[in-house]
């Protein structure tokens, strides 16, 4: 078989003279590992091959084969769309996982990330030569403390839960200056799993507080368990059960008459973003992940950005870098020493996720004001639209009042069915959609929490709850079958994460390939 | 509002849906003295055009690395990467998709993570690695939190050698739990002060090769003595090429293998985002920070893949969980498993042979220079140098000559007492003529 005939997609894959069973089904291909598919020897780059002088190298070289296998670049890039094919996105349709705020990604932003001006600068080269730079994070700061209404911000964390440990360790070093060595984090039971597991790492221990049946911080609760050893209090505002702490005000009074900080998650920033800052609700420390409310793209996991806003009393002890203004325009200060005197040390290497500060200026500046308002607004009309068309067929966790920007629901509706809240992800599927999240926050029993974003239209909208609909009828005329198998037409039918967990396999082994 | 799709008709009819009777009503749980009565005080939108110009004119302010001669590492590289790599993050198949957590419509996504893991098991000749973490930063510091949990010990030695701002990430990660890291001077060469810093209560010893300065050390002799106090040895490389060239961490008794991966795939960028390779042996997997990807079948016996041991992760383990870490650095590390794939053993081979070949080039031309005292004795594609003045001073004059010239080691680590000492780097993007320019200002700017 000549290497042409094997590239053409059309003519099935012979192996030792045998027809093979079919690769694809529909234009959806089979596709093996690269480590299946290369070359040992082969390259998709033209390098020249330099005449190798090691003598500087006193004798650690590379003998070993390393085990890389390479492709020419029509090969990589066949492997690499073909794999893009299996994947969902929310260029595809509606992705409306609860808490993860999956709305449309600007391409305009893409664009401006990939300026040589951004993109090719080197975090150390001489400060003179990228003013540009400074003054674009300058202008970022700038922006969300206007739309937080907070005095200073940290830029550097590099995603949510790199925020949530900056914010909680100035939150210590702030302590610590005042003599005040405080052991415990209060946190309520429906927090994100980052919250406890931050607390933990920043060397505090973790008091859950109780939630009221509206699902909202028992105040009671709170007040009992603030004491002299409370060093903060985390809340996310909007909560995880998508709807807004009324009591906000006094959760934050109450946490300052106790001596602690008040930390804000603020992964649910979408809501309220040009209507509500949080500076105004006592917030003494806060973190936006850029990749939510400020639309840089979650790329499969990331990268994201996790910028903390600062209330007066905890800005001296935020992490360098800072940006400050310099008779040159702002300037940044990379060391602990003079104005950074108090900062609690350093979180990263050099100055935190440029890219995406690019990436979520150029998004605020084209909504503006004006337009980030409307954000929020949208937002929250397309989650309670989503709860008021689903509400007679399922139930909702929480059905009085307006919900913020997801709509909570519980698996109520499908008791007695034999269907469970993971079966009507999966049937999802098999509909066209990526399931909500399930089973967070944890204070609902089979939660399904639905986030639409403001980026869907009603069109969009309504073709999702129809689907919904429509499995929650076949629900209660026990169809099970079409549950408890799917998905049936993914490029995948549901897998088996338990033998994974058992015996991992992490890698791609000559000995597993048989 | 071009990114809004609702219409006023849409939402009117919609809130009549909902039954309220305007928007409002649905932030009724806001306290009234909380609600914003219009925009804040910031511009209003804007269309593409009037941003592309104004972001346009703050990119112009940057002297871009590729549009004349540049020598800076420390940390961070400039490499070519392919045009297709780009192409390939760009698909709205994996930009626009969210961490793996529905593998059945998610396959793309975890199988090029399944990938990735193998590479770079493969690279730093380490059992197993994760799925990546945020930079090499704050791989390096997750990794001294996992030599703690493993030894259930709580000191950390940082060799003199180590990255300062790694250093630092290090110490902001480990002070609150109660893990002391204690950083040694640093040292250009250093082995002998960080063998002689281990003690019974050593977690873990991390050292860096090639160093901060540029120096590649066989690392053996440390593992050897970690590995006798009972210590774990975490070796940390910020250079991701030199892998296809060097002696690799799992090769020398490594325990545990972290870097900064940007060198592959990724734009310099500033400073971020880039990708933190995490690799480590197979005993300790159930202690690593972060997402894994693994093998396993579907309901019909087909191959695919999962995240998996997630009952290490905060989303379930919470307060117990291994790291805290969430988002981590998905689309850096596609970036960097196309632009591996494209290179393949071959590519990547060649690739650091002509980097360290650049470097021998500026090696030789700035050891010609009057006052110029070459510090590091092996090197991949940096190295320091002494300069009779303070670095930072000529670095600013040569900036005024158009001449990204190196980064001051006191830029990084000003209590050290090496303001004459400079980080020079040169990669396969560094043409001879530029290394002739920088050598010409160089000596000129020594003579003044």
């Amino acid at each position: 078989m000549t290497a042409l005939a094997a590239g053409r997609p059309t003519r099935p894959q012979v192996a030792n003279e045998d027809v093979s069973e079919p690769e694809a089904h529909g234009l959806v291909q089979d596709e093996p590992l690269i480590f299946e598919l290369g070359g040992w020897t082969k390259t998709g780059v033209d390098l020249p091959e330099p005449e190798l002088d090691a003598s500087d190298l006193a004798g650690l070289t590379r003998a070993a084969p390393i085990g890389l296998p390479g492709l020419s670049e029509p090969e990589t890039l066949r492997h690499y769309v073909r794999l893009s094919q299996k994947n969902h996105a929310i260029d595809l349709a509606i992705y409306p996982l609860g808490s993860c705020t999956m709305k449309h990604n600007p391409r305009l932003n893409e664009k401006m990330a990939r300026l040589a001006g951004f993109a090719d600068i080197h975090p150390l080269q001489p400060q003179s030569t990228v003013r540009g730079a400074i003054a674009l994070m300058d202008q970022l700061a700038h922006w969300l403390k206007t739309l937080t209404g907070m005095p200073a911000v940290a830029l550097s964390p590099k995603a949510g839960a790199h925020g949530e440990l900056c914010g909680l360790l100035t939150i210590r070093a702030a302590l610590q200056a005042r003599g005040d060595a405080r052991r415990t984090v209060l946190a309520p039971v429906s927090a994100h799993g980052t919250n406890p597991a931050t607390a933990a790492i920043a060397g505090y221990q973790v008091v859950e507080i109780a939630q009221t049946d509206d699902g909202r911080v028992d105040i009671a609760d709170l007040a009992a368990k603030l004491g002299p050893d409370v060093a903060a209090v985390m809340v996310t505002n909007p909560n995880t059960c998508g709807l807004f702490e009324r009591e906000v005000i006094e959760i934050a009074r109450l946490t300052h008459a106790a001596g602690a900080f008040f930390y804000c998650d603020g992964a649910n920033f979408n809501a309220i973003v040009g209507r509500v800052r949080p500076g105004d609700l006592g917030v003494d420390a806060m973190h936006i992940n850029l990749h939510k409310t400020f639309s840089t793209p979650h790329g499969g996991g990331g990268p994201g950005a996790g910028p903390v806003v600062l209330s007066a009393a905890l800005a001296p002890f935020a992490p360098a870098p800072w940006v400050v203004d310099g008779p040159d325009g702002p300037r940044l200060v990379e060391q602990n020493v003079g104005e950074a005197a108090q900062a609690f040390g350093r979180l990263c290497a050099f100055h935190g996720q440029m890219g995406m500060y690019v990436r979520a200026l150029s998004y605020m500046m084209s909504h503006g004001a004006d337009g980030l308002r409307q954000v929020a607004e949208d937002a929250v009309l397309n989650a309670n639209y989503v709860k008021a068309r689903l509400s007679g067929a399922l139930t909702p966790a929480f059905p009085d009042g307006p919900c913020m920007h997801e709509a909570l629901f519980d698996d109520a509706w499908l008791e007695g069915t034999g269907i469970t809240t993971l079966d009507v992800a999966k049937a999802l599927i098999d509909e066209g959609f990526h399931p909500m999240t399930m089973y967070f926050p944890l204070v609902v029993h089979g939660a399904m929490l639905i986030e639409p974003t403001e980026t869907e239209s009603r069109r969009e909208i309504d073709r999702f709850c129809d689907a919904l609909l429509r499995l929650a009828a076949a629900a209660r005329a026990g169809d099970v079958a079409r549950f408890k198998g799917a998905p049936f037409k993914a490029p995948l039918r549901r897998l088996d994460e338990t033998a994974a967990a058992r015996k991992p396999r992490l890698k791609w082994t000559p000995a597993a390939a048989g | 509002m071009r990114y809004l799709p609702l219409t006023d008709t849409d939402r009117a009819e919609m809130l009549a849906v909902v039954g309220a009777p305007s928007i409002e009503a649905l932030f009724a749980d806001v306290p009234q003295a909380a609600r914003l009565a219009g925009p804040v005080d910031l511009p209003l939108h804007q269309g593409e055009l009037e941003v592309e110009r104004a972001l346009g004119r703050l990119a112009g302010r940057n002297r871009a690395a590729g549009a004349g001669p540049f020598f800076c590492g420390a940390g961070a590289y400039r490499h070519h990467v392919p045009a297709s790599v780009d192409h390939i993050i760009q698909r709205s198949e994996f930009l626009t998709s969210y961490t793996p957590y529905q593998p059945e419509i998610a396959q793309g996504t975890l199988q090029a993570l399944f990938e990735f893991q193998t590479q770079v098991a493969a690279l730093t000749a380490m059992p197993v690695a994760n799925a990546s973490m945020y930079d090499g930063s704050t791989a390096c510091a997750e990794a001294v939190m996992m030599a703690a949990r493993v030894t259930r010990r709580g000191r950390a030695v940082l060799s003199g050698g180590l990255h300062p701002h790694y250093a630092e990430a290090c110490w902001a990660l480990a002070h609150s739990a109660g893990v002391a890291t204690e950083r040694l001077a640093a040292a250009i060469d250093s082995e002998a002060a960080v063998i002689a810093a281990i003690d019974a209560d050593t977690a873990c010893v991390v050292v860096q090769t090639p160093n901060v300065f540029g120096t590649v050390t066989d690392v053996t002799t440390l593992a050897a003595a970690a590995h006798a106090a009972g210590a774990l040895l975490v070796v940390v490389t910020t250079e991701a090429v030199s892998f296809g060239l060097l002696k690799p961490p799992g090769e020398m008794g490594a325990d545990i293998a972290v870097a900064e991966g940007q060198s592959i795939g990724n734009a310099l960028n500033f400073g971020g985002p880039y990708v933190g390779l995490f690799a480590c042996r197979e005993a300790h997997v159930r202690q690593m920070p972060g997402r894994l990807c693994g093998e396993t079948v579907d309901a019909a016996g087909k191959r695919g893949f999962v995240l998996t041991l997630s009952t290490r992760e905060q989303h379930i383990r919470r307060e117990k969980a291994t790291s805290n870490i969430c988002t981590n650095s998905g689309l850096c590390a596609l970036a960097f498993t196309v632009h591996m794939t494209l290179l393949g053993e071959t590519g990547l081979r060649r690739l650091a042979e002509i980097n360290h070949a650049r470097a021998r080039t500026l090696r030789a031309a700035l050891a010609r220079i009057p006052g110029v005292e070459i510090l590091t004795p092996r090197y991949f594609n940096e190295l320091a140098i002494r300069l009779p003045k303070p670095a930072a001073e000529v670095v600013e004059a040569l900036a005024g000559r158009d001449i990204i010239g190196g980064v001051p080691f006191s830029r990084l680590d000003p209590a050290a007492g090496l303001d004459d000492v400079l980080l020079v780097c040169a990669t396969e993007t560094t043409p001879q003529d530029d290394i002739a320019a920088l050598a010409a200002a160089l000596t000129e700017e020594l003579s003044q």
